[in-house]
């Protein structure tokens, strides 16, 4: 049963990533990308990672897409913008360099037998309780510098988008 | 679904992402493929976790989107600053250093 929900988030990972980096729509790759994170916060919940899957669908497919449709929507590109793709040259080169890539990964992992080790739900259950115990007690601090992370780019984030910095 | 599943699921949707980069020029659209993946990391980065038994991985997840977070908002802060001076996301008309 874990294996045929694999598969199925495995599709619709793959399928809606291939979309949004091949839709001309800004819109509509945005959305795509975000049928893609919930399909990631599927295989989370396969594995255990309950907090994060929760996560994964509220900061990506929520907060962060809502930022890019706002940002696309506001920007009201014309659709002459949008039509603009690199070369055939950038497309060969990118292929070949992602099929050597994902080649290289498969045998990797073939020959350390990461292909033989089936993965059911014996791995740690990644309840919002059981990530916070290692995240507040050995992971404090960068916590800490993570929410200063935010803040700064928080700030950061509007003054860059003021129109005049007096 | 063992771990070699879960590493090549996340090593095609970085490849995807890569693709994204590559072959694009909508900088909104190459911030998007960039997102896809850290995405990619995050998967791969859950699957061991869940491999080696313990909860660090998935703490490092959560930080990973707490700072994909940050670098999205700023980004974007960033395409808007650009479509303010030059009226383009091509990547390609942001040159402005060169000349």
């Amino acid at each position: 049963m874990t294996t045929l929900f694999f598969w199925i988030f495995a599709v619709v990972v793959a399928g809606s990533a291939l979309l949004a980096i091949t839709r001309r729509n800004g819109v509509a790759a945005a959305l795509w990308a975000a049928s893609s994170f919930v399909g990631i916060a599927g295989v989370f919940v396969l594995l255990g990672a309950y907090f994060l899957a929760v996560v994964e669908v509220l900061v990506y497919a929520g907060a962060i897409m809502v930022l890019f449709l706002f940002v696309i929507m506001l920007l009201n590109l014309r659709e002459a913008d949008l039509k603009v793709v690199q070369g055939p040259r950038m497309h060969v080169g990118g292929a070949i360099l992602g099929a050597l890539f994902l080649a290289g990964l498969v045998w990797t992992c073939r020959r350390s037998g990461l292909f033989d080790v089936p993965l059911d739900a014996k791995g740690p259950v990644g309840e919002t309780g059981a990530v916070a115990a290692p995240l507040f007690r050995d992971y404090v601090l960068p916590f800490e510098i993570v929410s200063f992370l935010l803040l700064a780019a928080m700030v950061g984030a509007v003054l860059l988008t003021k129109r005049r910095l007096s | 679904m063992t771990v070699g599943h879960l590493v090549t699921l996340a090593g095609v949707l970085f490849t995807l992402g890569m693709l994204g980069v590559l072959s694009r020029r909508n900088i909104l659209i190459i911030l998007l493929s960039v997102e896809l993946m850290l995405n990619a990391a995050a998967l791969a980065f859950v699957a061991f976790a869940s491999y080696r038994g313990n909860l660090d991985g998935q703490v490092m997840v959560f930080f990973a989107i707490a700072v994909a977070a940050a670098e999205v908002a700023v980004g974007l802060a960033l395409v808007i600053a650009l479509f303010r001076i030059r009226v383009t996301v091509d990547a390609d008309q942001v040159n402005l250093l060169k000349q």
